[in-house]
């Protein structure tokens, strides 16, 4: 995911009017083929049946969803109870997503501040240094991670060499480690949309403001903080969401205990165990979670794009 | 007094900033540096070498990363290409076409990729081949690429192109320039950096990614990062570090052209 989705370039001429449809057709075709049709197929699939190699039996049945929010005990004949295996799951996911996304805010907010008032020409290199490690392959910055976390690795050694440990810390495997990763993962999409925020910001209502003897975090937070807000929350929401469905560092850095919504979809679709209409189904619930808060998020940013203009 | 008023600058935020590089970059240094480790052990320095590096192209995991790298830059390449041209195609009905019905609709559909959660798009697109019969493999590794790149080329592109006024064009045209010729001589060439740009994006997305490529590879079928993952889940070795920070040299390179390149301003 990548920061100005939310805004389409406008229009400047209609001089290839006649020709849209052509020219708009490829891309229908492709997304409409390779994104969208999958999609609505995963939809169908979560309310099929299960075939016990992986794969579906093509008939109708409701035991995906009911296998995610019931438990009907081990024949399947007790009265239903709440399950809570998968539910905890998810809860644990937003949970792990959601303290990425404060700790990406401590220090991508303050990084944002600090670029969005360096003199306009070198603003663009800061920008580009945050933009590089964004564009390594997340595979290997993960990887990298995992290295320097390690018990007895880079990190732990600096740690004990300049005496602020006298043992390694165990990091890797635990909740923390997967926090780690996913704020390392996401950190240059908070740092982007609160920079342009603050860099369109009139620095000259916080000037006032001190003027009139406000201290400067008062300024901050009652002058700065409620104009920057749609930059803020586009921040948070680009680090929540992919954080949400992350794959890769919870895998790797997490261990089997620190299990996220991505690994348990993940495992219905590998090996002879899975289930894919299961699988299909904790696919729709996290994709029903993500289009409900950018939804959400579409209308707010409409709202303060009004009250702004 | 004085202080109190700049309210340009808070106490910390300085450092902040310098942290916040430190956690971007230190990862990458590390692997980077401990890639030259002459050691067999990824614990204990021993000096520089390039022996691990010498190991990705001869020892006994070369053929299997060759392979994988094929695979990759070819997949690249082409998924690159393909989603170039549509997202150009489709950039000049948005910028160019005027205000029609489903504009809105078409732009949702572009930017599809970057809404949905790459593992649902993973799934759904297993799904997928797997109900309509196809055998998954390069093929449907390229197919889906392609339609994932789109949005990372149709952005840089279609920015571009917003940012070129229409007169360049009307002006060819009061010359007797069909539109096509407008387009092809006069847009188009303007249009370069933003077209260089995005196909750069488009590659080093198809390049990197690991998730939807592990689900519709199939068997047999590896890619860079398939098979660097399979590698590390045994632990990471050396030559995995190697071939790593190679891969994050290109990364580097792609992207550190494709900025100065998309600054090029040549309107004028």
């Amino acid at each position: 995911m990548a920061g100005g989705a939310a805004t389409g370039a406008s229009v400047t001429t209609d001089t290839y009017a006649e020709a849209r449809t052509w020219l708009l057709l490829p891309a229908w075709a492709v997304l409409g083929f390779f994104v969208l049709a999958p999609v609505g197929m995963m939809l169908v699939y979560s309310f099929l049946t299960k075939e016990f190699r992986g794969g579906v039996i093509w008939e109708f049945s409701l035991a995906a969803y009911d296998q995610f929010f019931f438990d009907r005990g081990l024949f399947g004949d007790e009265a239903p109870k709440i399950e809570w295996t998968y539910i905890n799951i998810f809860w644990r996911s937003i949970w792990q997503a959601g303290l990425a996304t404060v700790m990406s805010l401590l220090i991508g907010f303050p990084t944002a501040y600090f670029i969005a008032t360096r003199p306009e020409k070198v603003r663009p290199i800061w920008v580009f240094l945050i933009t590089i490690p964004y564009w390594v392959n997340l595979l290997i910055r993960t990887v990298s991670m995992k290295f320097l976390l390690r018990d007895n690795g880079p990190l732990n050694e600096f740690l004990m060499s300049v005496g602020v440990v006298s043992e390694p810390i165990h990091i890797i495997n635990t909740n923390f480690a997967v926090q780690l990763g996913l704020f390392y993962s996401y950190l240059p999409f908070m740092v982007l949309p609160v920079y342009a925020s603050v860099e369109r910001y009139n620095f000259t209502l916080s000037e006032a403001a001190a003027d009139l003897y406000a201290s400067k975090w008062t300024t901050l937070r009652r002058v700065l903080l409620p104009t920057v807000k749609p930059g803020v929350i586009a921040g948070c929401i680009l680090v929540f969401v992919p954080s949400l469905g992350s794959f890769l560092a919870p895998d790797l850095l997490g261990g089997a205990k620190n299990f996220m919504i991505g690994s348990l979809i993940e495992e219905q679709f590998k090996g002879s165990a899975g289930n894919w209409p299961f699988g299909a189904a904790a696919a729709m619930i996290l994709l029903s979670m993500v289009l409900v808060i950018l939804m959400v998020f579409a209308r707010q940013q409409a709202k303060s794009g009004k009250e702004a203009g | 007094m004085a202080s109190n008023t700049d309210v340009r600058n808070y106490p910390g935020f300085v450092g902040i900033t310098i942290l916040c590089l430190v956690i971007l970059y230190a990862p990458l240094i590390v692997v980077t540096v401990y890639s030259f480790n002459a050691s067999a052990s990824i614990t204990v320095w021993e000096g520089v070498s390039l022996r691990w590096y010498a190991d990705v192209f001869t020892g006994p995991d070369s053929e299997k990363f060759k392979t994988a790298a094929v695979n990759s830059f070819s997949i690249a390449i082409m998924a690159a290409t393909t989603a170039t041209v549509i997202a150009t195609c489709a950039a000049t009905a948005m910028v160019r076409g005027g205000r029609f019905r489903g504009r809105t609709l078409s732009f949702g559909l572009i930017s599809l990729p970057l809404m949905v959660p790459e593992i649902v798009t993973a799934v759904a697109t297993l799904i997928f081949f797997n109900a309509i019969g196809f055998t998954r493999g390069y093929t449907t590794i390229l197919a889906a690429h392609i339609a994932f790149c789109i949005p990372f080329a149709y952005l840089p592109i279609a920015a571009r192109m917003q940012g070129i006024e229409g007169t360049y064009e009307q002006a060819a045209q009061d010359l007797y320039a069909t539109k096509v010729q407008a387009f092809r001589y006069v847009l188009l060439p303007l249009m370069g950096p933003g077209i260089i740009s995005g196909f750069l994006l488009a590659f080093i997305i198809s390049l990197d990614d690991f998730i939807i490529t592990n689900f519709v590879k199939g068997a047999g079928v590896e890619t860079l990062p398939t098979a660097i993952f399979g590698s590390v889940k045994q632990g990471i070795k050396p030559n995995i570090m190697a071939i790593s920070t190679m891969l994050l040299g290109v990364s580097v390179v792609m992207v550190t052209i494709s900025y100065f390149v998309s600054k090029k301003d040549n309107t004028q």
